[in-house]
């Protein structure tokens, strides 16, 4: 975790979190299925401390992009709170939304369709500042001085139209058109997966760069678990609307304690041809959200379930003696009942 | 005899505003049982070379030059009857994205069945019976449930499954797979990787796989071909390649993908662009973004060079340590053809 420089919009000082999330909820109703709905994010509760880069991983469909528009509100929550830097989100006395996007603001995965195609970059970028009551002027100002910032020279590239960028160019416009505003957190939802190798690693430098330079707390969604380790102080861990571990970078990699994040791990492929994975480490795909199993959602997956499994929904600690790295399930509850719970 | 056999393929797409030169001279081999990756960014030209050998692309856009060979038999050459008999029959291919490849109003069963008809002659009875058979191998959990269940009511990897069935349903000799794991989650995709390659093995097929992920590479290839903007910049066994590369863009490439590296550096990004393939650099495609770019990279294009027995290069920079005794009688050779005569 890096520290930060003093930012005058700053209230709490630098031991209050930047955003806290407390049992988020976001379900989303399926037409003519009687009632069911998607149980996109369910109960979800993290912190986000300032300065510090928050990676979240997961596979496609559990929740990790709701998760991400509902930090902004771009979704609304159905139950649950969010508190930015001290101040509760949307609410009297509190934040409201679009004060809170001053100060948070997002870069998606599909570099073309987040910039508006008939716009030239450069205008895309200077919009954010202009509605936000800049003066014309100075909104390019800071537009041609955001493009520098992000590698891209303001003159060659400013005038483009997006079809006339690469994929890479268009996430640094992307990048320059979130900072643009000025943000104090940035809320980056996959945005390197669409890129090439060779591209995904300038534009992750580009990352770490700026981060240092605007004094920017991070939220890194990614399926990709080599890109987050790189990059994230810490990881939440999410599988079917639930987050399943939360904890330190190292502890995570290290020491996964849920069996999902083993079984996550031990998918990444070797690089090494002597060394291959010679078995699948779970099998399956990740069951459908609208009808999550009972208990632990894992657990139709799992190697460990037992019965708790099935009748109890685990918590997500802090279990004893491990404050800062928790899992939901049963094995690491010592009053759980599972059988491996007490050695867990 | 090599199972599958290019040389000096050239694929252009040809439009009224510009032409496209998306292969430029490719030349390899693939022998019966042989696993060869095609390692290479989007726009690298490997998903058009996998095309042309089962002459996929659109004719009329479309201007093939080389030679391609399927068990001897010429496919740029090949009558449009004959072709049917080879697609699907001799050859198989499976796509990325299997939402798309699989018809979305007929059921898996009878998916599979028609090409077991139309490749066999049978009737629809033993058609059916043939396609449980195949979700029985790929794996398919109650298969005889999911023979009538259509594409959008499997998951992910079942559709992909039930993709590789069908591709497997007239014993193919050869199976062209284009990214097959691309859209899968990782634990889905390792478990893919595996069934594809325990298939693989038992039947005997030789199979060109292409990627754009050293690490899928690795899982499943005996040998690895970089491509750079339309051209095989580097080949050989993948092991070799993956701990020891010749090429700049293979070393950049391992370089930039990040694989624990250290939180506290920047990782070693290959700089710039890929080439327009509109209007390619004269010299070496790859030049422009070259840190050991000598005057020369500019304007010849690399011959091959032999850094290893069986480990091409074309790059002016890598020495020639294997010149061309261990590479048989051609001249545009790929480091394929050295590797099978070291063998």
């Amino acid at each position: 975790m890096t520290a930060l420089a003093h930012d005058p919009r700053d209230r709490g000082g630098l031991q209050q979190p930047m955003l806290i999330a407390r049992d988020l909820r976001k379900h989303f109703p399926v037409k003519g299925s009687g009632g069911k709905s998607v149980k996109a994010v369910d109960d979800v509760s993290f912190t986000v401390g300032k300065g510090e880069t928050l990676g979240v991983v997961g596979e496609s469909g559990c929740g990790k992009s709701t998760l991400a528009r509902l930090m902004l509100h771009l979704v609304k929550p159905d139950a649950g709170e969010l508190v930015f830097d001290g101040d509760p989100v949307a609410l009297d006395p509190g934040i409201a939304v679009d004060a809170l996007r001053r100060q948070v603001q997002m870069v998606f995965q599909d570099s073309y369709s987040s910039l508006n195609p008939r716009m030239p970059v450069r205008d895309s970028v200077a919009f954010g500042p202009f509605v936000q009551g800049k003066g014309k002027n100075e909104a390019r100002h800071i537009a041609r001085d955001m493009l520098g910032k992000v590698g891209l020279d303001p003159d060659a590239f400013g005038p483009r139209y997006p079809h006339e960028l690469s994929g890479g160019q268009k996430q640094r416009v992307n990048i320059a058109r979130a900072l643009a505003t000025g943000p104090r957190m940035v809320i980056l939802d996959e945005p390197v997966s669409a890129l090439d190798k060779s591209i995904e690693a300038q534009v992750l430098n580009l990352l770490r760069a700026l981060k240092r330079q605007f004094n920017l707390t991070y939220v890194f969604i990614s399926h990709d678990l080599n890109v987050v380790q790189y990059l994230s102080d810490r990881v939440l861990v999410m599988y079917l609307g639930r987050v399943v571990e939360l904890g330190p970078i190292d502890a995570i990699f290290e020491q996964p304690l849920h069996p999902y994040t083993r079984a996550l791990l031990a998918s990444r492929p070797s690089m090494d041809p002597a060394h291959r994975i010679a078995q699948p480490p779970i099998t399956g795909d990740p069951p459908n959200p609208i009808d999550p199993p009972s208990g632990c959602r894992f657990r139709t997956r799992c190697p460990f379930a037992e019965r708790v499994c099935e009748m109890t929904d685990p918590a997500l600690g802090p279990w004893q003696g491990r404050q800062s790295h928790t899992a939901a399930c049963h094995m690491h509850n010592p009053g759980s009942g599972h059988s491996l719970a007490a050695s867990g | 005899m090599a199972l599958a056999e290019v040389h000096g393929l050239t694929v252009r797409f040809v439009t009224r505003e510009a032409t496209v030169h998306a292969v430029n001279g490719v030349s390899f081999q693939v022998q019966p049982g042989e696993v060869l990756c095609i390692l290479g960014e989007s726009g690298s030209g490997k998903s058009v070379t996998l095309r042309a050998l089962m002459r996929l692309l659109p004719p009329r856009l479309t201007r093939i030059e080389g030679e391609v060979r399927i068990e001897g038999r010429d496919v740029l050459a090949m009558p449009s009857r004959d072709l049917r008999d080879l697609r699907g029959g001799l050859v198989a291919m499976i796509f990325q994205e299997p939402m798309t490849a699989l018809d979305p109003v007929y059921t898996v069963g009878q998916q599979i069945g028609e090409t077991v008809r139309r490749h066999t002659g049978c009737d629809r009875q033993a058609a059916r019976k043939r396609a449980l058979e195949l979700l029985e191998l790929v794996r398919i959990p109650s298969a005889e449930r999911r023979l009538d269940a259509y594409p959008h009511e499997l998951s992910g990897g079942l559709r992909q499954r039930a993709m590789i069935a069908m591709a497997l349903s007239c014993k193919p000799r050869l199976l062209l797979a284009d990214e097959p794991t691309t859209a899968l989650d990782a634990t889905v995709q390792v478990q893919v990787l595996i069934l594809l390659r325990r298939l693989q093995r038992e039947l005997g097929m030789g199979m060109i796989f292409v990627t754009h992920d050293l690490g899928v590479a690795a899982e499943i290839a005996d040998t690895v071909a970089v491509m750079y903007a339309g051209r095989i910049v580097e080949s050989g066994p993948v092991a070799q390649i993956l701990s020891a590369p010749a090429h700049p863009y293979t070393a950049g490439l391992l370089a930039s993908t990040v694989h624990g590296q250290s939180r506290d550096r920047d990782i070693d990004a290959i700089s710039g662009s890929p080439p327009d393939m509109r209007r390619l650099p004269q010299g070496c495609s790859f030049a422009p973004r070259c840190t050991r770019r000598m005057a020369e990279c500019r304007l010849v294009i690399p011959e091959p060079r032999f850094p290893a027995p069986g480990h091409m290069a074309a790059c002016h920079a890598v020495a020639d340590g294997f010149p061309a005794t261990q590479v048989a009688n051609t001249s545009t050779v790929s480091g394929l053809r050295a590797t099978i005569s070291a063998r």
